[in-house]
């Protein structure tokens, strides 16, 4: 059982062994050798999950929708990725004349390198982390809006006025929801009291008598908003507004094709899945879990949220982009920052650690009883948003149509005068 | 420390080489007929008429400095979050204090319409 909860450390050992042993490296030599090996790794996984879920997807998208989806390429239409693959690999690519060449051709290269290079940092399996870093959390957020330059990069690049104003369109809503993102982060952080991803997962756990409660628990207004922060910070449906056919036809990669356009698809998927990863570890507990290995618990959650995020993309039309705005500006933010004052003053006033109730004052209680309040907080807050959101809706639409009465009743004047 | 931070490094070179491998052998294995036709800026079938750089909304401008208000205030907030334990009771509610006067900004913002998007 040791040995198949610890598959990827001993496999990780193993090749580092090997290396070490059989080639004779100096230290510098066989550490640069194994980081390397390891990102290999980390990026063939990255992308042989995204050819896995682009089938994944397309299926479970089509069942929702009653149809059947790829069922051509192989049996049930699994080889529908690979297919896909060498269409894009033998693709004409066309340049267009009019394009700024040097932007243009790196845009697709840096979307997909930052959206790979969110996978340093995610834990799989205890000590198996590409690194730990101690600025984790911050590092995901930072190098996933490492994508907003290479779409901005791809609108102006391509010279088109549909892709400028699908990339003006994009960066509006890829900066704007990244301020709830960071909101929300914060309470994980200050209850886990690191921005590591591996302390807050272990903060998560039953180890060193922490009570084992995953932080949605405490904070389920943050995991919601967060979550769906994350699907508009991927440009995904509902929030693919940024690339709305029947308006500026596919948006930034209008004028891409072949290769380059697939990079793009790359980039949008991994960091989708980036998102499903650092959610599950964040407010989901991560790679902990009972009876099963830890890796597989860590990739059952991610596609448990993964899946929401096709639910989603199945059931729910596109949005406006006034909606958009305001959803994130006048509810999620202002939200965020009332949640965040009540999370603040309530670790204060409740706190689980004798040690700090004895130097700052505040009541003793246990993790249980800690995270009962902060969920009915976090509850009641939501609940109440919700309901003043609803009311204040419900004036708007009342005017809307008293104003539109009005009109119809001076319209009616005029024609019988 | 330091190697924590050289895997970012190493991270970042393999995706660009393991990507940019990709490129090349899409663009040896795809067949190259340009054309003017071809080449020219795709909009619906029409020639393209004037400059690209059609005026944009001022909207963006505004919500683009709100939006730096609000990540500036993200990142003073973080390394509070992680000492988060060890502050006393006073230092945080100084820091909600700060919280707030930047709620307030947000619903002043709010008021005078610059979060409206017409």
């Amino acid at each position: 059982m040791n040995f198949i909860n610890d598959l990827l450390k001993i496999i990780g050992d193993f090749i580092a062994g090997i290396i070490n042993s059989i080639f004779g490296f100096s230290p510098f030599l066989a550490d640069l050798v194994t980081m390397g090996l390891a990102a290999v790794i980390l990026c063939t996984f990255a992308a042989l999950s995204f050819m896995g879920l682009t089938y994944v997807e397309r299926k479970v998208v089509a069942r929702i929708q009653d149809r059947v989806g790829p069922n051509q390429a192989g049996p049930l239409g699994l080889l529908q990725p690979i297919a896909d693959g060498i269409k894009m690999f033998t693709k004409e690519d066309t340049t267009p004349a009019a394009a700024d060449r040097w932007v243009y051709n790196l845009a697709p290269l840096v979307i997909a390198v930052f959206a790979l290079t969110t996978y340093a940092v995610l834990p799989f399996a205890p000590d198996v982390v590409g690194t730990n870093l101690n600025v984790g959390v911050f590092y995901i957020i930072a190098v996933g809006s490492g994508s907003i330059v290479a779409i901005i990069m791809a609108g102006w690049g391509s010279n088109n006025k549909y892709a400028l104003l699908g990339a003006f369109r994009t960066v509006a809503q890829l900066v704007g929801y990244e301020v709830p993102m960071l909101l929300n982060v914060l309470p994980v952080v200050m209850l886990a009291g690191s921005m590591s991803l591996v302390d807050i997962i272990n903060q998560q756990t039953t180890l060193n008598g922490n009570p084992g409660i995953p932080f949605i628990v405490f904070f389920p207004l943050s995991a919601l908003v967060f979550l769906i922060s994350g699907i508009a910070e991927t440009a995904r449906s509902p929030f693919d507004l940024l690339e709305a056919e029947s308006e500026i036809v596919a948006g930034f990669h209008v004028e891409y094709s072949g290769m380059k356009f697939a990079l793009f698809f790359l980039g949008e998927y991994v960091n989708a899945l980036a998102v499903a990863f650092v959610f599950s570890t964040l407010f989901l507990g991560g790679y902990a879990g009972p009876v099963l290995p830890p890796y597989i618990w860590l990739l059952l959650k991610a596609a448990a949220v993964f899946f929401v995020f096709m639910w989603l993309r199945g059931t729910l039309p596109r949005i406006r982009v006034d909606q958009m705005h305001n959803m994130n500006w006048k509810f999620f933010v202002p939200v965020s920052i009332v949640h965040l004052v009540v999370v603040m003053a309530l670790l204060k006033l409740f706190v689980t650690n004798p040690a700090m109730a004895q130097a700052n004052g505040g009541i003793l209680v246990t993790p249980g009883v800690q995270a009962a309040i902060l969920f009915t907080a976090s509850m009641l807050i939501l609940i109440g948003s919700l309901m003043i959101a609803a009311r204040r809706a419900r004036i708007m639409r009342l005017q809307e149509e008293a104003v539109l009465e009005q009109r119809r009743a001076e319209n009616i004047a005029a024609v019988s005068a | 420390m330091r190697t924590d931070f050289a895997f970012v490094g190493v991270m970042l070179v393999t995706a660009a080489l393991l990507m940019g491998v990709t490129l090349v052998a899409a663009s040896l294995l795809r067949p190259k007929k340009p054309s003017k036709a071809k080449l020219e800026t795709y909009e619906c079938g029409m020639e393209t008429v004037g400059d690209t750089w059609v005026q944009f909304r001022v909207q963006y401008y505004i919500l683009a400095l709100v939006f730096v208000l609000f990540d500036i205030e993200a990142i003073l907030l973080f390394p509070i979050a992680v000492a988060f334990n060890s502050l006393t009771f006073f230092a945080v509610a100084n820091v909600i204090l700060f919280i707030v006067v930047l709620l307030i900004a947000l619903l002043y913002a709010w008021r005078k319409g610059a979060l409206d998007w017409e």
